[in-house]
């Protein structure tokens, strides 16, 4: 039989699934229709030509800089304008730097709190909480960077002082100065300990703590409820239970949420620039004063850049963007594979 | 009923009779878990508080902090040990450093709160801090004199223009990769997705290298509402995607199946339903506009004196007035500076409080 049946099928004779053929739909639209989706495409690939101008402004910007100062844009780690000597292996190095510090204390920080909040918490206290991390999301971070100046920088200073003072050998911690000197007892302000990496990832911790808390809550959160109520119900502490089930239906949210602070730690620029003093320099020692991010180094520079220290400002942006940009779409790859399907995200 | 009351009766007659069974308590505290946990607190207070101040030549309020929780878990630990299985102790062990942690966290956002309020308190309880610019305004200066006026008409048009350039183009272009679709939807997708990762600093200096640079354009208010609007258009364009994947396509195919076109179906539809999670996506936007500050810096131009005209001259806003106080070093511009940023954060948090009560209690992830 094929799909051509003139007289409607009697009961008995009701055609298999193989030739209910779906009708072929023409589409018709009306010239409502046409406007609105050519329209909306008009506005979309506008909207695409705009955003990715950016990228490849930026991008072009990078052919003048290696012109101009060669490779040794990326191993030249003074910025030296008035010499036209110029390169980002310092910043790109103190970016890295801050971020990870910052990481490393948000992200313990945030895991905790995340346990906190989806299986600590009374369920009367957890809407609360979940607002107020949210909260923290907005809160400006120029903010952060007065408090990290005035309330912060005083006590980091002595614990940086104390760490460099009995761990001093390990040379991340090492400072350059001798650290038998009471701190007050250096130079004008505190030159040795104040404005360092360490100082000011505590700036970007505050502003990356929400990001990575509230991602790794929402994973949390979406733990099966029969697998920790059978661990439960095995006699297993809460504890146990966190281990056995939430921790490992959540380790791809732990990794995405780590990662997507470490994203917006790279980029933190009002802070930053607040709280370190500026040193161009590539060394390990994270407590030590003086050190300097990309962000930092454009929003210092900008102003007295030459057209060719412009672009190569811009080279720095381009490649501060990568690096986000990468860090980025890693994240949301990893978060991504975490979801089922279920549920939505708003 | 008259059989099982016979039933009881007959079974209680030869025991006693049957007492009441109550409901057992799940997950509550037993009494020595809580003086467990009273006498490990009271005993690392005291033992940190003799080995701080009296046996080690320690000092400051920091230490004291770290060597009382590092105490307390041990005490806290051990009297555990006493009387439980060693999961339990691991367990409470655990328990102290989760609950540690939010708390350290709520002390430190707290502290940001009242210390911005408590240091610009001499500033903000001038009524002319609202209603007078910093022109001719010497920083050594009176609080009665000056205001961040200037400021804040700033930041108002600036991100109203951002926003304004932001969120129409945003919308229209969520609302063409969700509904619209297509070959070219994936690839803008992809696009907005990567630029979201801008930093707002180099969105910034983008503006600032074509704009003012190349197209010779003043340090304006316009330059600087480009910048945000830069910056905000992925993050409102994404916002709004998420949004719109949330309205379930059952309510499409209904007004399809009415006989409405996609245009009607869009808009009778689908945005009425997101309407809420719009107006979300828009204030959230909105208030972090509101706060950045590194476009603002690259691109406005610090000025003291009020302008509202955003295309010609320069004009301040609120975290770049804060950024310059700062920079000033003078003691009563920080503090100026100080009630700025009261100002600021009370703006922030009013927008989202706003865009909490738009949502309608709803449960939202950003």
């Amino acid at each position: 039989m094929s799909g051509e049946v003139l007289a409607p099928p009697a009961l008995s004779e009701v055609p298999g699934p193989d030739e209910d053929r779906p009708r072929q739909i023409t589409a018709r639209h009306s010239v409502q229709d046409q406007v609105f989706v050519h329209s909306a495409r008009g506005v979309g690939l506008l909207v695409l030509v705009i955003v990715s101008s950016i990228g490849v402004f930026l991008g072009a910007q990078s052919v003048p800089t290696l012109d101009h100062y060669g490779l040794s844009f990326f191993t030249e780690f003074r910025w030296l304008p008035s010499q036209d000597r110029i390169g980002i292996a310092a910043v790109v190095v103190g970016t890295i730097q801050v971020a990870l510090i910052g990481i490393l204390i948000a992200v313990p920080l945030a895991l905790l709190t995340a346990l906190f909040i989806s299986d600590w918490a009374p369920a009367w206290l957890r809407p609360t909480l979940v607002r107020l991390v949210d909260l923290m999301a907005a809160v400006p971070g120029i903010v952060f960077g007065l408090w990290v100046l005035f309330v912060m920088q005083p006590p980091a200073t002595e614990v940086a002082h104390w760490i460099s003072k009995y761990f001093g050998w390990f040379p991340l911690l090492h400072v350059r100065t001798d650290v038998d000197y009471p701190i007050w007892n250096q130079a004008p302000g505190y030159p040795s300990y104040a404005g360092s990496a360490f100082v000011a990832a505590i700036a970007v911790t505050m502003m990356i703590f929400p990001m990575a808390c509230s991602v790794m809550r929402e994973v949390f959160m979406e733990a099966p409820a029969g697998e920790k109520e059978a661990a439960l119900a095995l006699g297993a502490t809460r504890w146990a239970m966190v281990r056995t089930v939430v921790l490992p239906f959540g380790r791809s949210g732990i990794v995405g949420g780590t990662m997507l602070a470490l994203g917006r730690a790279l980029g933190e620029t009002i802070s930053v620039v607040m709280v370190i003093s500026q040193a161009f320099e590539i060394k390990p020692y994270v407590l030590e004063s003086g050190t300097s991010t990309i962000s930092s180094l454009i929003a210092s520079s900008f102003k007295e850049a030459s057209p060719s220290q412009l672009s190569a400002l811009l080279t720095a942006g381009f490649v501060l963007f990568v690096m986000t940009l990468v860090v980025n779409s890693l994240a949301a790859r990893i978060v991504a594979r975490s979801r089922s399907g279920k549920g939505t995200e708003l | 009923m008259e059989r099982r009351a016979a039933v009881r009766d007959a079974a209680a007659a030869p025991g006693p009779p049957p007492v009441q069974e109550e409901l057992r308590r799940t997950g509550g505290r037993t009494r020595e878990d809580v003086l467990t946990l009273v006498g490990a607190a009271a005993a690392s207070v005291a033992t940190t508080w003799v080995f701080y101040t009296k046996v080690f030549p320690f000092h400051g309020s920091v230490g004291f902090v770290v060597l009382w929780y590092a105490v307390f878990v041990a005490f806290y630990a051990g009297l555990t040990a006493l009387t439980q299985p060693r999961p339990v102790v691991v367990d409470r062990i655990v328990t102290t450093a989760v609950v540690a942690a939010p708390t350290l966290v709520g002390v430190a956002l707290l502290s940001v709160v009242v210390m911005t309020v408590y240091r610009g308190l001499d500033a903000l309880t001038n009524l002319n801090f609202f209603t007078q610019d910093m022109s001719g305004v010497r920083a050594d200066d009176p609080f009665t004199m000056g205001g961040i006026l200037h400021a804040m008409v700033g930041t108002l048009i600036e991100v109203v223009i951002a926003v304004s350039i932001a969120m129409p183009l945003g919308v229209a272009t969520a609302v063409y990769m969700s509904e619209v679709g297509g070959r070219g939807s994936q690839l803008v997708r992809t696009v907005v997705e990567a630029m979201t990762a801008l930093p707002s600093i180099v969105a910034g200096l983008f503006i600032y290298s074509v704009c003012l640079v190349q197209l010779g354009m003043p340090a304006s208010g316009l330059a600087a509402a480009l910048a945000l609007a830069v910056m905000a258009l992925p993050i409102m364009a994404r916002a709004s995607y998420v949004v719109l994947g949330v309205v379930p396509g059952g309510l499409r195919e209904a007004s399809y199946a009415l006989g409405a076109g996609k245009w009607q179906t869009v808009w009778k539809v689908v945005l009425p339903t997101v309407r809420p999670g719009l107006a979300t996506a828009l204030i959230l936007g909105v208030a972090r506009a509101v706060g950045e500050t590194a476009p603002v810096l690259l691109t406005s131009g610090a000025s003291t004196y009020f302008n509202a005209n955003p295309v010609r001259d320069p004009m301040n806003s609120l975290p770049l007035f804060i950024y310059a106080s700062i920079q000033s070093g003078n003691p009563a511009m920080e503090e100026r500076a100080y009630a700025a940023a009261a100002v600021l954060l009370t703006l922030v948090l009013t927008l989202f409080v706003l865009a909490r009560m738009v949502a309608g209690g709803r449960k939202s992830s950003r």
